[in-house]
């Protein structure tokens, strides 16, 4: 963390302590007014604000060597700092200079781990001796089993029937790491299903369980928690483009689920107004809510959502008109969640950072490009962000759209695809996608 | 808040003062069906419950268990919506008084969930900011006396508080086993209606035995003059004794009535009348136990209940 952003960090914390523990609000729980809070059962509320005297004493203060140990850790264990590597194939074809950061080479092959690693840690510091997380696609059960194994600690995962029947590898991965999987069968038995199921372990032991969640979504501290975790992404990238490209980039690119690997690519960049933040998420199949069925194909929180109380926090939501939440869809399961970090829906309405989105097709497309074109699988998740240049600088892009990343763009490659290479046939088989390989031959 | 119950301006604290030892009942509306609902309110009223709570259905239940996720499951499937749940409300006519339970987003898109009703399209800006009022002020029309959000800790409570306090409602405080020092004073000095004091820590659902932390907790709420009920578990009529011997005001049962009601299912021979009658006799069992335990306290009040065992 440089110095400037800990000095961010810290602006408003001191003067609120004194409301700290006593029912009122306090003022660091939110993003610019409403976005955040702390809406949970009273039963939980003493192990936030536990929390959140943690997380001042040993991350923003470093306090026993904390973020010194973490920083450690992470480079021994995790493989950290993680390349920011020119894409020589994207920028020709883009006609810009394309830099993808590499987090699909940290440890577990996407950005999960940051955050995983850092909390695992924070709980242990804490002097909790139980881990409880969700998943959904299994990439944050699969991270928070290899922290807890490396930090031998006892680790239970909830994880939804429809998702543990899709995700099969990601099981195996975590149950060899030591951790106990839950099958979540409420609902459509996917990641919403699956927080509640952790939040309701979470209210019966919350005496001596810390909850590892996963990404910047859920009640005060944790949006703020897990940002300071993945903001090394975008630390390390603002270093190594004016190290590499000599100045700052014009546009930074990341895909959008909940929101954890974008906001910890964007967060160093905030300040820097002359940088552009795009963050894409899955526009699926259609934009739509199916109001009947309470669904909606896509994922598109910050384009389409309306303001809402999900898992804890006020944020952009999916949600019918009377209130209840509706199933997303996205052919990538780590982006199919019908909320969104609360800080990125602050950053959006106060037009910092500009929310798109790609569908389905767009993001096969972008999976098969990279793949072919630089070597580097990527997960179904980061493609959407690379279906994004596609839209605005490829070939068939439309010319107004044309300059709207600039000269120097930087993409980040949240994690690898291998746990996608069967879903990613299975739905490139029902296509005429542009960018495919035959996959016809691919069982010959 | 005064201890005289002529001095209390809240219907739901003087049918608690009234009643004493008060059974506070609560059913999912809408499981199976709002006609059912009906038939099972006016049912609980007459076995004797001195409130009742209608469960609001919220698509993600954080603070219930397994029984209630299934009934609010149900009453989603069946097409439960808000404005169905007032007309409801406002068809009822019980001795208790009623209070709504749900979670914080649907009173947060009350508006924009009547706008778009109205207009038939969405009315409402997406950008612009939910507001609490317009559900509190349908609920007063309608006839609650009361709302219970789970999902709502003192920290955010105060919109919907300040607009409960305009329109005459009690917003019903949850203490927990974890509930402590600051916040606690904070949480008691704002009671309304009654404190609900929550059992034990995790989900509702129904309990083979009373918890020990009811007891630590009515023996640490004792100083407030403030009537205090317990839920989380509660299911026979002999909990209900033995949690107003050790102290309550209340009991809250939940879970053990929509068992009953997810046993008879839905669309039975004979209308509703065996689900009802059980759900009626139920109320009554647990009313019994409360006075029982009342009872016992009169007879001697330096009675101490027996250790749970663990």
């Amino acid at each position: 963390m440089s110095t400037g952003d800990q000095e961010r960090t810290h602006e408003t914390t001191e003067s609120n302590r004194d409301d700290r523990n006593t029912g009122k609000r306090d003022a660091d729980a939110t993003f610019g007014g409403d976005y955040g809070g702390q809406y949970v059962p009273e039963a939980l509320m003493p192990a936030l604000q536990e929390l959140e005297d943690a997380y001042e004493r040993y991350v923003l203060e470093n306090e026993d060597g904390f973020m010194d140990e973490f920083r450690e850790r992470m480079r021994e264990f995790g493989g950290r700092p993680t390349p920011l590597q020119r894409a020589d194939r994207l920028s020709e074809r883009y006609d810009r200079e394309i830099y993808l950061k590499r987090e699909d080479l940290l440890h577990g092959g996407a950005h999960k781990l940051n955050n995983a690693l850092g909390q695992v840690l924070l709980a242990k510091y804490m002097g909790k001796e139980r881990i409880i997380a969700e998943t959904g696609a299994g990439q944050h059960g699969t991270a928070t089993a290899m922290a807890a194994a490396h930090l031998d600690m006892p680790c239970e995962i909830y994880m939804g029937r429809t998702d543990i029947n899709r995700q099969r590898p990601n099981v195996y991965r975590m149950r060899m790491n030591g951790a106990e999987v839950n099958p979540v069968t409420a609902g459509s038995g996917t990641l919403k299903e699956a927080i509640n199921e952790t939040m309701r372990d979470w209210a019966t032991t919350v005496e001596n369980t810390h909850y590892v969640i996963g990404s910047i979504v859920g009640p005060h501290p944790f949006p703020k928690l897990v940002r300071d975790f993945q903001s090394v992404i975008g630390e390390e990238t603002r270093r190594q483009i004016q190290e590499q490209a000599g100045r700052l980039p014009d546009s930074v690119v990341a895909c959008a689920g909940g929101g954890s690997n974008t906001m910890g690519t964007f967060h160093a960049f905030v300040p820097d107004e002359d940088v552009a933040l795009y963050a894409v998420e899955a526009g699926g199949s259609s934009l739509q809510i199916d109001v009947e069925e309470g669904l909606a194909p896509n994922s598109a929180t910050l384009s389409t959502g309306t303001d809402g109380v999900l898992h804890g926090a006020m944020t952009k939501l999916l949600q019918s008109e009377e209130g209840q939440i509706v199933e997303s869809h996205s052919v990538s399961a780590g982006l199919d969640y019908a909320g969104v970090g609360p800080e990125l829906a602050h950053l959006v309405d106060s037009d910092r950072v500009t929310p798109v989105n790609v569908d389905d097709d767009a993001a096969l497309n972008g999976f098969h490009r990279l793949s072919n074109l630089e070597g580097i699988i990527p997960a179904l998740e980061s493609s959407h962000a690379l279906g994004y240049l596609e839209r605005t600088a490829g070939p068939d892009a439309e010319t107004t759209s044309h300059d709207e990343l600039g000269d120097l763009v930087v993409v980040n490659v949240s994690g690898r695809g291998d746990k996608d290479l069967e879903t990613v046939l299975e739905e490139t088989e029902k296509r005429d996608l542009e960018a495919a390989p035959d996959v016809e031959v691919f069982d010959g | 808040m005064s201890g005289d119950p002529a001095a209390a301006d809240s219907e739901v604290e003087a049918a608690i003062r009234r009643n004493r030892p008060a059974l506070i009942t609560y059913i999912t509306a809408g499981d199976p069906s709002l006609e059912d609902t009906k038939e099972y309110v006016e049912a609980l009223d007459r076995g004797g419950s001195d409130l009742i709570e209608l469960g609001l259905p919220f698509s993600e239940p954080i603070a219930e268990g397994s029984t209630i996720q299934a009934a609010i499951n149900r009453a989603l499937a069946a097409g439960t919506t808000p404005e169905g749940f007032f007309e409801l409300v406002e068809d009822l006519e019980t001795e208790a008084p009623l209070l709504v339970m749900t979670y914080y987003n649907m009173i947060l898109q009350y508006e924009r969930s009547e706008a778009s009703r109205a207009s038939g399209e969405r009315a409402v800006n997406p950008r612009d900011e939910p507001d609490v009022r317009p559900f509190v002020e349908r609920a007063a029309d309608a006839g609650l006396s009361g709302i219970i959000v789970p999902d709502l800790p003192a920290e955010e409570a105060d919109p919907l508080r300040e607009a409960c306090n305009d329109h005459g409602l009690d917003l019903v405080c949850i203490v927990a086993p974890t509930t402590e020092g600051e916040r606690l004073e904070r949480i008691m000095s704002q009671v309304s209606g009654f404190a609900y004091v929550q059992a034990r820590l995790g989900t509702t659902g129904a309990r083979a035995n009373v918890s020990v932390a009811t007891h630590d907790s009515l023996a640490r709420l004792s100083k407030y003059d403030v009537p205090k009920a317990v839920g989380f578990g509660v299911s026979e009529g002999d909990h209900a004794a033995e949690i107003v011997e050790a102290g309550a005001d209340g009991v809250i049962v939940g879970s053990a009535l929509v068992d009953i009601i997810a046993e008879h299912g839905a669309g039975e021979e004979n209308g509703d009348a065996p689900a009802a009658d059980a759900l009626e006799a139920k109320a009554a069992e647990l009313k019994r136990g409360a006075v029982r335990g009342a009872e016992s306290v009169t007879d001697d009040p330096e009675v101490t209940p027996e250790p749970e065992q663990p």
